[in-house]
């Protein structure tokens, strides 16, 4: 399976998000999209999975099943976790499960992976942020579904529920699953392509808004196999990564447009 | 169980327990019902006359407002995005909700009607023809409702707007329902007559308020 994007573009509110885009993400192997805030991280994830209309360019899945969109193939944990207040945990994740499809899926084994098992007769209500994302994650469990797209996955999570959510995704990855995850840190994956959206503009034109120019440093740009092309891959991460390892690239060309993150 | 089965059973869940829309319905519906013989005054004859338009006015009143939130709710935490993505179709989606919301709204009010009927000296006959009217009308005021819902679903304060576009489509409806409430108690004109448009009313809107209100769903999502 191989999801490609070549050309990409996104239009949304009235301006370019970002324009040219073009990646390869094949079965077995991640992609972490980084940029600042408002470089359309969310827009891509949202446009891949067919929320936000495709401009210009094309979105191609090969190997999955031709019958079914990507989306249908596809899990996407936005920013907002799906989550009903007055239904309990248990039954929020019985809902989605029965809704995507997989009704005879038992959801015990998915709440005790995320550490639920406890709540799970509790309303949503009264969940803290962390444990809404982690429910959210425990959906992903539960449906098998191959391509998995996460929208900054660990941004309320404490760090021992990022270090399982980095095994839930090493396994995923293992079973054959490609992810997607728009991140502004790391995501505890090695060996992750990294896509960054960033701003080629010149200093000059900084007043004028211009489109973002993605930067697919592991992608197929060109009409190379994606394994001709050099990725740059992401290390183990540190606690404090520094931040020249991973912005040299974009560095280089923008020496102006330095001071995000 | 299908999808559409556990959308069905989760949107009935919800409108059922505090703080959905079932208990809002029928309280404000009894509400405007109890008050309206202590507004008009003691007058039997006159409340017995007016009856059947103060309860199809107080049924639609009611309707709307669990409309609001129908599909309000699911856009602002993020349910609405995986529904637009799933395999089911946008418009059995959108009439699986509009079939929960009366079940949680509508059926109750047709049920609270004949002890409202009450209230307004309402007797026997009129109160069976209204219950009728109303069993065959409020489906029609929920689905025309869900395309005003599906207008308004990304305004988080939605409800002017969806009031101003849906009473108007509601009106018609309004309008036979209470001619047929009326008609089989005071005649001249029989029953069926307005009772038949109300049915085709009611039809009517089963098809175009789904497939209008996914196309605004489809466009407010952009």
């Amino acid at each position: 399976m191989r999801l490609s994007a070549l050309d990409l573009a996104c239009h949304r509110g009235g301006r370019d998000v970002f324009v040219g885009l073009s990646f390869a993400v094949a079965s077995g192997e991640a992609m972490a999209i980084t940029g600042r805030n408002g470089a359309g991280k969310s827009s891509l994830l949202r446009t891949i999975v067919g929320l936000v209309r495709v401009t210009h360019g094309q979105l191609a899945l090969e190997g999955g099943d031709p019958e079914l969109t990507i989306a249908e193939q596809a899990h996407y944990l936005g920013h907002q976790d799906a989550l009903k207040p007055s239904l309990s945990v248990a039954e929020n994740l019985r809902f989605w499960v029965g809704f995507l499809g997989a009704r005879a899926v038992a959801i015990q084994p998915s709440l005790d992976a995320v550490g639920l098992d406890e709540l799970a007769d509790l309303p949503a209500a009264y969940l803290s942020a962390g444990q809404r994302r982690r429910l959210s994650i425990a959906r992903l469990l539960a449906v098998k579904r191959p391509i998995w797209l996460l929208d900054e996955p660990t941004s309320t999570l404490d760090a021992s529920a990022q270090q399982r959510l980095a095994g839930f995704m090493r396994t995923h990855l293992a079973e054959g699953g490609l992810i997607l995850a728009a991140s502004h840190g790391s995501i505890g994956l090695d060996g992750a392509q990294e896509l960054r959206l960033g701003q080629a503009a010149s200093p000059l034109a900084a007043s004028v808004p211009s489109p973002l120019v993605g930067e697919g440093l592991g992608g197929g740009s060109g009409g190379g196999a994606p394994a001709s092309t050099p990725a740059r891959r992401l290390t183990t991460p540190t606690p404090n990564p520094s931040p020249t390892s991973l912005h040299s690239g974009a560095r280089k060309r923008d020496p102006g447009g330095g001071g995000e993150e | 169980m299908s999808p559409l089965a556990a959308l069905l059973i989760r949107d009935m869940r919800i409108a059922v327990r505090v703080g959905g829309g079932a208990l809002m319905g029928v309280l404000f519906f009894l509400v405007v019902v109890t008050l309206v013989p202590f507004a008009v005054g003691p007058d039997l004859a006159l409340l017995k006359r007016i009856g059947p338009a103060i309860l199809w006015l107080a049924a639609l009143l009611a309707s709307l407002l669990a409309l609001d939130r129908l599909f309000a709710a699911d856009h602002e935490d993020g349910s609405l995005d995986l529904i637009l993505m799933s395999h089911a179709p946008l418009e059995l989606v959108v009439a699986v909700k509009g079939v929960a919301h009366w079940l949680t709204t509508g059926l109750p009010l047709i049920l609270a009607a004949p002890l409202s009927g009450l209230f307004l000296n309402l007797d026997a006959p009129a109160e069976a023809a209204l219950v009728l009217t109303l069993l065959v009308g409020t489906p029609a005021l929920t689905f025309i409702g869900l395309i005003g819902a599906a207008i308004a679903v990304a305004l988080r304060r939605g409800g002017l707007l969806l009031a101003v576009i849906v009473l108007p489509l509601t009106v018609p409806v309004l309008i036979f329902g209470v001619a047929a409430a009326n008609a089989a108690v005071v005649g001249p004109v029989p029953f069926g007559t307005p009772f038949t448009v109300l049915c085709a009313l009611t039809l009517a809107s089963l098809v175009v308020g789904p497939f209008a209100a996914a196309a605004a769903l489809r466009q407010e999502m952009e």
